[in-house]
């Protein structure tokens, strides 16, 4: 017996159409990386360990989905269901294929179509616990457990806040038709199965075989022929699937793969559009869950999400203002289940917009600063908020500090909110005039108020110098014995700011100092999932109604509990806070101040002389 | 000679039935809210480049409204782009994305 029939084609050429498709975007990608990368690659696949725990975590993640699982259980076992049961479904019906064949090299759609060419007799009760009854059973026991999956998919359309959404994505036409094929496939299969089953009297499993003899009983039409049309039907759901996959979202599932075995390879994102960024934006899912997560959505912006952007980068179409509309707070690359670095990749499509500017910083380069032990680099955000400066020179005083304030009369701006738009060549002048300065005096730390100052610091100055925020640093000269401390506990709420939190994951050490000064209230969403405060300066088109609601948002979380004070550690945060806060808000060191004991307090003489640190030939003529 | 501190100006009139809008047309269709300015100065005062330089952006405001392209080219080079004009704004004028729009026009216009 030949075991083909006409209606294989579908799936065969569609199989072939994808497999050449993935093949050659692999390709492209591997071919396409750089130099260093390629020798990484060809490194990590001569290491039987980096292998294998790429391939563990591609079971754990592409299968499993042990990230989905984590933001909701529901959400899990519906992808789980759909990854694990189709790979199961395959597996398992090869070797069951083997088994009827006898030999090692199956056309590819045998296995696919087994029922179809197979209907061997079976006496149920007696040979059900032979090879191929225990076969029978367990296909129909993964198809039941795909088809559950299916269930709860349907279920989400119209209930996706059981599955912990409350918005899903807006798809587009191909994604649509490959939802539709994918979600046909598997009730296919069934009824395919089904009614052969029910037509031969035998063959089928626990699910099949009854449902099969139903289906014949009450088909009025020949049922040697609804079988037929059915494993057409199956077979042509599956060849357009595969058609579509290259050209839908569910090109994730091949790319998820490749892109986990570049990060165990150790390759880097870049600052520009690389190779691996390709990869990573087309390992993107669609699934959405960014969408909820996207503070922008308060102020009803709800084209330019994560997944959005992602979408318009694929398809080598992103509208200007997708780009821009964007906080850079890094809320949805927490919550990614792929784990796409979207900030990263939202400014490397800044950089290629908006990257040409012409600078004129020559007026930055008459400063100079005197030698010290500390520098305290408030920055320009912490200008506007001078209580934060007072607070933090009061404390550095007390403690008996030798430090310099280095922008206390001109501020030389870090740099960030040029690299934030995308300006890095620009930032990159206003970097090296800093590090003179800080060359310059002599320091071995540098302390600075201003996370988003912290932040660029720590990630872009590449300096021989350790680099603090203030809530690390007063955290320290507390645990030294060198601030006072009475008991002024109050309970404050703790706003994690964007830049110091998920940016640079400083969550402990301003927690700490506060546990020291406050009694903390639990706040709902904090640490990597903490809220924007509204006012990050990684947006540019959004009115100040839109910043408002924002702000009221966040504030409105954060004061559930009824703190008496809101304590932040940015001064962009306070600033953003204060007109809005029923209760007050104070920056940690503000907070720690207070808390030094009267008696204690440095005296308006023991404060440094103003402008008596940074001198600059400029700003006094003589 | 004593400095008084007074120089001596060279004619200069604007003509504003001449001038070139496009650039200040550009910018204000991408922001409008820098129609709300009133002119009160915080933007300046605050200035982080202001405290080194002679840089103002009110002044850069005028420049582009008089279509004065060539000095506002000259200045708007200087702008650290921080936005401490942008938060001490009473009208809530979107200073930072002006800033950019401009730069997007002398590059798109020249």
């Amino acid at each position: 017996m030949i075991n083909f029939n006409l209606f294989v084609l579908p799936f065969f050429f569609g199989l072939l159409y994808m497999l050449l498709a993935i093949g050659k975007s692999w390709y492209r990608w591997i071919s396409a990386l750089p130099a260093i990368d390629k020798v990484k690659v060809t490194s990590g696949i001569r290491h039987p360990g980096q292998v294998i725990s790429a391939l563990k975590e591609v079971f754990l993640e592409a299968f499993i989905h042990r990230r989905m699982w984590k933001l909701n259980p529901l959400l899990g076992y519906l992808h789980m269901s759909f990854a694990l049961g189709w790979l199961l479904l395959i597996v398992l019906g090869n070797m069951e294929s083997r088994f009827y064949s006898g030999t090692h090299l199956n056309a590819p759609y045998y296995p696919i179509f087994l029922k179809f060419f197979i209907h061997d007799k079976l006496v149920l009760f007696f040979e059900v616990y032979s090879v191929p009854g225990v076969f029978r059973f367990i296909m129909d026991f993964v198809l039941l457990f795909v088809l559950s999956g299916l269930v709860l998919a349907f279920i989400k359309r119209k209930h996706s806040k059981w599955f912990g959404m409350k918005q899903t994505t807006t798809h587009q036409l191909t994604d649509r038709v490959a939802l539709t094929c994918l979600w046909l496939i598997f009730p296919m299969r069934l009824l395919a199965e089904s009614y052969t089953a029910g037509y031969y009297g035998n063959g089928g499993g626990f699910m099949t075989q009854p449902l099969g003899n139903a289906l014949v009983y009450i088909t009025p039409l020949p049922s040697e022929f609804i079988a037929y049309t059915m494993w057409w039907g199956y077979s042509l759901v599956l060849g357009i699937f595969f058609v579509t996959l290259p050209y839908s979202r569910y090109m994730h599932i091949p790319t998820e793969v490749l892109l986990i075995f570049f990060r165990h390879f150790g390759i880097q994102p870049k600052k520009w559009y690389s190779s691996f960024t390709e990869t990573e934006v087309h390992a993107c899912s669609r699934c959405g869950v960014c969408i909820d997560v996207c503070p922008l959505r308060a102020a009803e912006v709800i084209d330019s999400q994560a997944v959005y952007f992602i979408r318009g980068v694929r398809d080598n179409y992103v509208p200007e203002e997708i780009t821009q509309k964007c906080l850079i707070c890094g809320r949805c690359q927490e919550v990614c289940p792929v784990g796409i670095k979207t900030d990263a990749l939202r400014l490397i499509k800044r950089r290629e917009l908006n990257s040409g500017q012409a600078t004129e910083f020559r007026y930055l380069s008459n400063g100079h600063a005197k030698p010290a032990d500390v520098i305290y680099f408030s920055g320009c955000m912490t200008h506007l908020t001078p209580t934060i400066i007072r607070a933090t020179k009061g404390i550095m005083t007390k403690a008996g500090v030798n430090y310099i304030h280095l922008d206390e009369n001109q501020t030389i701006c870090c740099g960030r909110p040029l690299m934030i738009a995308g300006k890095d060549r620009q930032a990159s002048e206003l970097i090296e005039f800093n590090k003179l300065l800080i060359k310059q005096t002599q320091a071995k730390l540098l302390v600075t108020s201003c996370p988003i100052c912290y932040r660029v610091f720590r990630e872009e100055y590449n300096i021989p110098i350790r680099i603090q925020h203030h809530s690390q640093y007063i955290l320290d000269l507390v645990k030294t014995g060198k601030i006072p401390l009475q008991g002024n506990f109050r309970r404050v709420a703790y706003h994690d700011p964007c830049e110091l939190g998920r940016g640079t994951k400083t969550f402990e050490a301003p927690r700490e100092l506060l546990g020291k000064v406050a009694d903390l209230v639990p706040v709902r969403d904090q640490t990597n999932n903490a809220h924007c405060c509204g006012g990050s300066l990684g947006i540019f088109e959004i009115s100040s109604h839109q910043r408002d609601t924002m702000t009221k948002q966040a504030l409105e979380i954060l004061l559930e509990h009824e703190p008496e004070t809101l304590a932040t550690a940015c001064p962009l945060c306070k600033k953003t806070f204060s007109p809005h806060s029923p209760v007050k808000v104070m920056d940690i060191a503000e907070l720690v101040y207070q808390a030094i004991p009267e008696k204690e307090l440095p005296t308006i003489s023991q404060l440094p002389h103003l402008s008596s640190c940074f001198v600059s030939a400029q700003s006094r003529p003589e | 000679m004593k400095d008084f501190g007074y120089t001596l100006q060279p004619d200069f009139s604007i003509d504003f039935d001449r001038n070139d809008k496009r650039m200040m047309l550009y910018v204000v269709n991408h922001e409008p809210s820098l129609n709300l300015c009133i002119g009160c100065g915080s933007c300046t005062a605050t200035c982080s480049t202001g405290h080194f330089t002679s840089f103002n952006i009110r002044a850069i405001h005028t420049l582009l409204r008089r279509g004065e392209t060539h000095q506002l080219k000259q200045e708007i080079r200087k702008c650290m782009f921080c936005g401490k004009c942008q938060l001490v704004c009473p009208r809530g004028v979107n200073l930072r994305n002006v800033i950019l729009r401009i730069n997007r026009a002398i590059e798109q216009i020249g």
